[in-house]
């Protein structure tokens, strides 16, 4: 169970929610329904743990969000060009997702600035390090486990994009790798902040076949929102509306 | 509006035949925009051939220091020379589009991203890359263009609506950003400005703009704000075609439809608009005809009323379309624009610039059934 208790947000001051209470058991898909700026994207990233709330916490199963280590409750934005390394090539940032979970150190192809002083490294985890530059020969991506193969081609992900560089590939491309990296972090909740409003509507449909799929299997929380009622009434067992802004 | 026959264009004999499908319902208003067997190509160098090093960046090294050895002496199958041989080819984006924009309405260009829609934009607007080669014809009111003259029509006949405020000056108050720069010397330049404060004044007061709003900049902007902004400053030269860009991006429902209703004013006015959008269900509720985009053509034109059933859309790639939108079946037949193509599905056709669905009569319009 993902539980939010008594949660308030502010932004400059300015109070966006308070005393929020949410609860969304595995298996369920809730879409928070608001208008904009009423903090729907503020509430997406304190429930993934990005953001602290100004006051109430964040559960699940009755512990709060790890404070190192992948997050069970993972978050895919509205802007996948603003969330990857623009270092990293492609199959890089799926790869820390691998390795984050799963302890792999299999090749590495680079470090991200961002794993560089975070908290696992930090810990003196084996760090194979080789410079970015040169270091990807042209000749393609190694093969990742068949398990994250099937994962990958379900999502579209072709494999001359691994190699490439995320201003290299449209932004429906990115959106792909996003979702592919949030569920090889093993999440048990997932959160989608308008993650097809990029997309055109077979994208859209292929892309939300493939996540309600592994939600299913996985027994996964979800939590969404979009602008787009036919697509809540589509995905979502349950919407929660969020008061308007006060003051 | 006036009889699309009754008019007298410079070019009728060419102009007047219709490239439209029989179903696509148009308006029988003047043409503003026809767009014929547009060709956009661009020529680039060739990928992953001739540098298994992958070390372009000691390959320029060599460019600095051979300039004075002369060149000769890096022998035929040196890196360098691989370099400066690279093998350049072209590649289509955009192939036998036509399209048409006439008067008092809006056509929606629908297609998946990175299918060239922005280039079709461009195109019209006289914007072309160096290494572009651009064949077809363009008419605008009437007249037959070339780049020159659809580049002198940018902003006064043809004006753009871009995707979002960071398409505006942040250091510059968005009064004097809408109104432009006065043109002239001395007192005709104060006429111009007067003028433009004017004009300015009137449509910030038709879109419910506040005064106060010339004062702000860019950045203080609410989002229908922006919006509303960027549409005077499209307006400002009274034009007669918009070309809006992916316009409602990351807004609200009641944002958007606000938006879109200011599209339909200045159609209903005269106008007409062209409306580039992913969203084929935003399109749906604001447009009158919907040009369906798929690698670099429109596969379909058709009227927004078709959309009621699967049966009267022409192209499987639509009905593909149809079938995909939430409120219907919410399912994807294959992925976009890698998948087979509808019609014959064993065929890998898409990847941009294969041509037209093969199972296409080259000589066909590209807008009937395959």
């Amino acid at each position: 169970m993902l539980e939010a208790r008594n949660l308030a947000a502010a932004f400059e001051g300015r109070v966006i929610f308070q005393n929020l209470d949410l609860a969304v058991a595995p298996g369920e898909r809730v879409h928070v329904a608001a208008p904009s700026g009423a903090g729907k994207t503020t509430l997406a990233r304190i429930l993934a743990g990005y953001a602290a709330p100004a006051a109430g916490e964040v559960l699940v199963d009755g512990v709060p969000l790890p404070r190192r280590g992948p997050c069970p409750v993972q978050l895919i934005g509205q802007h996948p060009e603003h969330t990857l390394d623009p270092r990293l090539r492609m199959e890089a940032s799926l790869r820390e997702a691998l390795q984050a979970t799963r302890g792999e150190t299999a090749p590495r192809r680079g470090v991200s600035f961002s794993r560089r002083f975070s908290a696992q490294s930090a810990e003196g985890a084996p760090e194979n390090e080789t410079p970015l530059r040169g270091a990807v020969s042209r000749g393609g991506a190694t093969a990742f486990d068949a398990e994250t193969e099937v994962l990958l081609s379900a999502l579209g992900i072709q494999r001359r994009w691994l190699t490439r560089y995320p201003h290299e590939l449209s932004g429906g491309e990115l959106q792909r790798f996003c979702i592919a990296r949030a569920l090889l972090a093993n999440p048990r909740y997932l959160i989608a902040d308008e993650i097809s409003t990029m997309l055109d509507a077979l994208t859209q449909a292929q892309i939300w076949s493939v996540l309600l799929q592994e939600a299913e299997r996985r027994n996964l929380g979800l939590i969404l929102t979009t602008h787009s009622p036919a697509l809540a009434a589509r995905l979502a067992t349950r919407t929660v509306v969020l008061p308007a802004v006060r003051g | 509006m006036t009889s699309h026959e009754a008019l007298d264009h410079a070019a009728s004999p060419v102009h007047h035949h219709h490239s439209h499908a029989a179903d696509s319902r148009h308006a029988h208003g003047h043409h503003l925009l026809t767009v014929e067997d547009l060709s956009i190509s661009f020529r680039m160098y060739e990928e992953g051939e001739g540098d298994e090093g992958g070390d372009l960046a000691g390959a320029g090294a060599g460019v600095a220091s051979a300039a004075g050895s002369g060149l000769r002496r890096w022998g035929r199958d040196s890196r360098l020379h691989r370099y400066l041989d690279a093998p350049q080819r072209e590649v289509e984006v955009i192939h036998g589009l036509s399209l048409s924009v006439h008067e008092g309405e809006i056509v929606a260009v629908v297609g998946a991203s990175g299918s060239g829609k922005t280039l079709l934009a461009d195109a019209v607007m006289g914007l072309f890359e160096p290494n572009a080669c651009v064949r077809g014809r363009i008419w605008f009111d009437g007249e037959p263009m070339d780049a020159a003259s659809l580049a002198a029509e940018r902003g006064r006949g043809i004006a753009f609506v871009p995707q979002s405020v960071a398409s505006l000056d942040p250091l510059m108050r968005v009064g004097r950003q809408v109104e432009g720069a006065p043109r002239g010397r001395g007192a005709a330049r104060r006429a111009d400005a007067s003028r433009r404060r004017a004009r300015r004044r009137e449509l910030f007061a038709r879109y419910g703009l506040d005064e106060s709003v010339a004062r702000l900049y860019p950045h203080e902007l609410s989002g229908g704000m922006a919006r509303r902004v960027l549409l005077c400053c499209a307006l400002m030269e009274s034009p007669k075609l918009i070309i809006a860009d992916e316009p409602t991006p990351g807004l609200d429902a009641a944002l958007a439809g606000k938006a879109l209703a200011d599209f339909r004013a200045f159609a209903d006015e005269g106008g007409g608009v062209m409306l580039i959008t992913h969203d084929i269900e935003l399109a749906l509720t604001v447009a009158d005809r919907v040009a369906v985009f798929r690698d670099g053509t429109v596969v379909e034109e058709t009227a927004v009323a078709n959309f009621a059933a699967p049966d009267l859309l022409a192209h499987p790639f639509t009905r593909q379309l149809w079938h995909a939108l939430p409120e219907h079946d919410f399912e994807a037949a294959s992925p976009v624009g890698q998948g087979p193509c509808p019609c014959r599905p064993t065929e890998a056709t898409s990847s941009v610039g294969q041509g037209p669905c093969p199972c296409r009569p080259a000589d066909d319009e590209g807008t009937g059934p395959c």
